[in-house]
């Protein structure tokens, strides 16, 4: 675990005010301006239905200070086809504004094995009243604009096995054929997953999804000649360090 | 490897602790009484050494063999924990420490009044003691009773390095016993120190196993019914938090020792039916607030902290970290009685025996129910409508059906009831500032301050202190944000109880206004000002400090040499803090006017505002934090500078 003892100038410099004392040697008697580094791969799951299997993965990592962090996203799915689709990977800086919620300003890169796209993202993430976990960005680029919501709960049914209900909504404001993407409400991706933290780090889950494409975009997706929509039957392994 | 992924149901049967026997380079010459104490000894006898007056100390690592795993400690002189540490009042005591670890070690002498360069805090005293180099400690001994040592760097506490410390007094003892046992409480995990603080980053629940669920939600709704179910979970839902926090690490990783053992078998003191038995409790643990009791035993609590108090007969007393207690037993049957010590959050115990002949062990009773945070935690006093002085506002709360696990507090007559929040958002509630101690102080009997103070003897102050302006003191504005989960928006006088999970379950347990001085305190200055200090945190996101603010963020708080003020405490968090003020003694505000108790460590009770007493007669840089090792960690630390 890296326990550098740092701070950003971003957050006021906050040695200089403690400098004041002539601590011995200039060394700190606490370090709590340390850096930690966490990864959250929250998906890594097969889905199988009747139309056959896929492989999706969602994952998080930051690495920073209580205040300031470098937070990386990425998701994407690989279709019954083989090919590598969805991909959706952000580069971020994360700012922590209040109680329970963080800005976030960065970059979206779409790559997979269609056209690339870049985008501005700017949003917000953290924990709604109630342990709802939430998150909801906003994208900007030359196309057009975008937007995400995603959330998540846990339900407790006992310590150790959860029940977590969880939602990603995708919303653009203009069509982007080659990517199979519709104008509104793109795309859904919901799921229900039973993981059972037999250690907390490492969950196996089982659990339902449900996926559609909304508006055109159904159309341009089966032109690509993928349909992954519809209910699958899934199981995966939730991790984090 | 971090710990076992498989959940440790009880600790019991599942680890050994035995320490290594590391090359002891103890000179005879140097420390009789530590170099008759063979390395090979796995544990500490609890048998009081011989006094000394020269040590030396090696720091090293030390094999500490837990269940299947070979782990590391630090220890001192092949010992996990540190052998005990005996001093004569009015002696001058010379402690060499060498340290073998790659790594700087120190050693911090708790609660021991001594000039600021040998308190042993990096960075305040001096610059710690580098890998393989000596420092030698040197002062004179001016104080008695039960304290004890533990190292200033990094997790080294957690890891092992502490030990006692029993200082004789100069004159007779104040209470004399036939046998005298030092009961060092203390938590051992194998997880790295650095690894707990990263995971309680991720996730503040890591080491919680003991949340509520969907079985206890039924189990309340039968109980207490659907509608007040549902509204206590949206209570505590609404604020993000859950009254099942009572520890941030637990008995999932944590074996409580005593001694130094586990609690399969414990340690053992022996007896012969009618000796009166002083045992002195320390507690060691980094993160653990712990519950004696020695069932079929009154205890008779004779000192605090080190300092002698009017005997107090308990049947139970909490012990927090760092703090300690003196008890006399006087066991009149010939058989085994088991020293019971349960942490705060019921997730294990340590365990241990008094008896007449070695390997006999007391039954071990059932645990007590675990604790649960109540409204009262969350700073919305107990639901009276009490005026607290000075202004605020603080919207009514609704009342509603108590839940039936939460307990109200014995003097109490009202129930704590879970507030109904109507949307409450707390960062709407200004933080409470109560410039006048002495008016509309909460109602409880003997308690006013107001009517402490009258008791005193009027001195006129010796020194008048200009009062230098103090950014950390009084009208204290706190708004909710990164570092401010909440706020108390009626901090409450919580010294007439014993803590959660204690009051009314029929023992008498230990009370902080129980805690009466044997002797009178030395200072009758009234203080010239107030240095208001609230104790703030986010869980969620596990940050601990004052004032909203951690160490790095803050300025030092600043004492005038010889003067003498009040520090007013106000927990606006849900957890206990043991704060620590480093080389001044804190006067406990307890209502027992000039025989306030005298406390090196004082357990800050969540919702809680209290004050004590400080005279700044020591020049120089001291700690003061809270004893709890990963809110200090994180934040929960300020410099005080006397000068």
């Amino acid at each position: 675990m890296i326990a550098a003892s740092w701070s950003l100038s971003a957050h006021a410099a906050p040695m200089n005010r403690t400098m004041a004392v002539p601590y011995v040697k200039g060394i700190m008697p606490v370090m709590d301006q340390r850096v930690y580094v966490h990864a959250l791969l929250d998906q890594f799951e097969a889905r199988y239905s009747g139309a056959g299997g896929q492989f999706r993965y969602d994952g998080q990592a930051w690495f920073g200070s209580d205040y300031n962090k470098l937070w990386l996203k990425s998701e994407g799915t690989v279709g019954t086809d083989g090919r590598f689709g969805d991909g959706d990977h952000e580069i971020l800086y994360d700012r922590s504004i209040s109680r329970y919620f963080d800005v976030q300003s960065g970059v979206r890169l779409d790559i997979d094995h269609g056209p690339t796209r870049a985008w501005g993202a700017i949003g917000l993430q953290g924990l709604v009243l109630y342990f709802f976990d939430a998150e909801a960005t906003f994208y900007f680029s030359d196309r057009g604009v975008a937007g995400r919501l995603t959330g998540s709960y846990d339900i407790f049914i006992t310590n150790r096995l959860i029940l977590q209900p969880q939602a990603e909504l995708n919303f653009y404001s203009n069509s982007d054929p080659a990517r199979g993407v519709g104008r509104g409400l793109s795309d859904i991706d919901t799921g229900l997953r039973l993981r059972y933290e037999w250690h907390r780090k490492i969950a196996p889950y089982i659990g339902i999804t449900y996926s559609n494409m909304f508006d055109k975009s159904m159309f341009f997706r089966e032109n690509n000649g993928k349909n992954n929509s519809g209910v699958n039957f899934t199981f995966g392994i939730r991790s984090w360090f | 490897m971090v710990e076992s992924v498989f959940p440790k149901r009880t600790s019991i049967g599942r680890r050994r602790f035995v320490t290594g026997a590391a090359a002891l380079s103890c000179g005879a010459a140097m420390s009789p009484a530590l170099a008759r104490k063979a390395a090979t000894e796995s544990t500490l006898s609890a048998e009081l050494p011989e006094s000394a007056s020269s040590f030396l100390l090696n720091v090293e690592k030390i094999p500490v063999r837990v269940g299947e795993q070979h782990a590391k400690g630090v220890g001192i002189n092949g010992s996990v924990p540190a052998p005990t540490l005996r001093w004569r009042e009015g002696d001058t005591v010379e402690i060499q420490v060498r340290n073998h670890l790659h790594e700087d070690t120190s050693i911090h002498w708790h609660g021991i009044r001594l000039p600021a360069d040998m308190d042993g805090v990096p960075g305040l005293s001096f610059a710690g003691i580098p890998a393989g180099e000596a420092f030698t400690y040197r002062f004179p001994v001016r104080q008695s009773g039960t304290y004890w040592y533990h190292s200033h760097s990094g997790g080294q506490e957690q890891a092992g390095l502490y030990g006692a410390l029993v200082i004789d007094p100069a004159r007779r003892p104040a209470y004399t016993a036939d046998r005298d046992y030092v009961v060092l409480l203390s938590d051992w995990t194998d997880a790295d120190p650095m690894d707990i603080v990263s995971n309680l980053k991720f996730d503040g629940d890591y080491y919680n196993f003991r949340q509520r669920t969907v079985g206890t939600f039924l189990h309340d709704i039968r109980k207490d019914g659907l509608m007040a179910s549902v509204r206590d979970r949206l209570a505590w839902g609404g604020m993000n938090m859950a009254p099942t926090d009572i520890s941030d690490v637990s008995g999932i990783i944590y074996t409580y020792l005593m001694n130094g053992r586990s609690p399969e078998k414990g340690w053992t003191g022996l007896f012969r039916p009618g000796e009166r038995i002083r045992l002195r409790f320390i507690n060691a643990a980094s993160m653990t607030l712990f519950d004696v009791r020695i069932p079929g035993l009154t205890m008779q609590v004779v000192s605090a902290d080190g300092n002698d108090v009017e005997p107090v007969p308990v049947d139970e007393f909490r012990i927090a970290p760092a703090e300690t207690y003196d008890v006399i037993v006087q066991p009149t049957v010939d058989q085994p009685y088991t020293i019971f010590v349960q942490s705060e959050d019921r997730t294990g115990y340590a365990r241990g025996t008094l008896a007449t002949q070695e390997d006999v062990l007391g039954p071990i009773p059932p645990m007590d129910p675990r604790p649960l945070r109540t409204m009262t935690d969350m700073g919305m006093g107990d639901m009276k409508g009490m005026s607290m002085g000075g202004e605020h506002k603080s919207d009514p709360m609704a009342r509603m059906d108590m839940s039936s696990h939460e307990k109200a507090a014995e003097q109490d007559t009202a129930a704590h009831h879970p507030a109904a929040m109507h949307d409450m958002d707390m960062s709407d509630m200004p933080g409470m500032d109560m410039n006048d101690m002495s008016e509309g102080h909460m109602d409880m009997p003997g308690m006013s301050m107001h009517h402490a103070m009258s008791h005193q003897d009027s001195q006129k102050p010796q020194n008048k202190v200009s009062v230098m302006p103090q950014p950390e003191s009084h009208l204290v504005s706190l708004q909710t944000g990164v570092e401010v989960q909440s706020l108390a928006p009626q901090p409450k006088n919580r010294l007439g109880e014993a803590g959660d999970g204690l009051d009314g379950n029929g023992r008498r347990c230990l009370r902080y206004t129980d805690l009466r001085a044997l002797k009178r305190g030395i200072d009758p200055r009234e203080p010239s000002r107030e240095i208001e200090l609230h104790l703030t945190g986010n869980m969620e996101r596990f940050i601990w400090g004052f004032n909203g603010k951690k160490f790095s963020e803050a300025e030092p708080i600043r004492l005038a040499l010889g003067e003498r003020v009040r520090f007013v405490l106000i927990n606006d968090t849900m957890m206990e803090h043991p704060i620590h003020l480093h080389g001044l003694w804190s006067e406990l505000e307890n209502g027992q006017g000039t025989f306030q108790p005298y406390k090196h460590t004082v357990n800050v009770k969540p919702g809680e505002r209290l004050s004590y007493l400080v005279s700044a007669d020591t020049p120089g840089l001291w700690a003061y934090h809270c004893h709890l090792l990963y809110h200090m960690d994180t934040g929960m630390f300020r410099t005080v500078v006397v000068s």
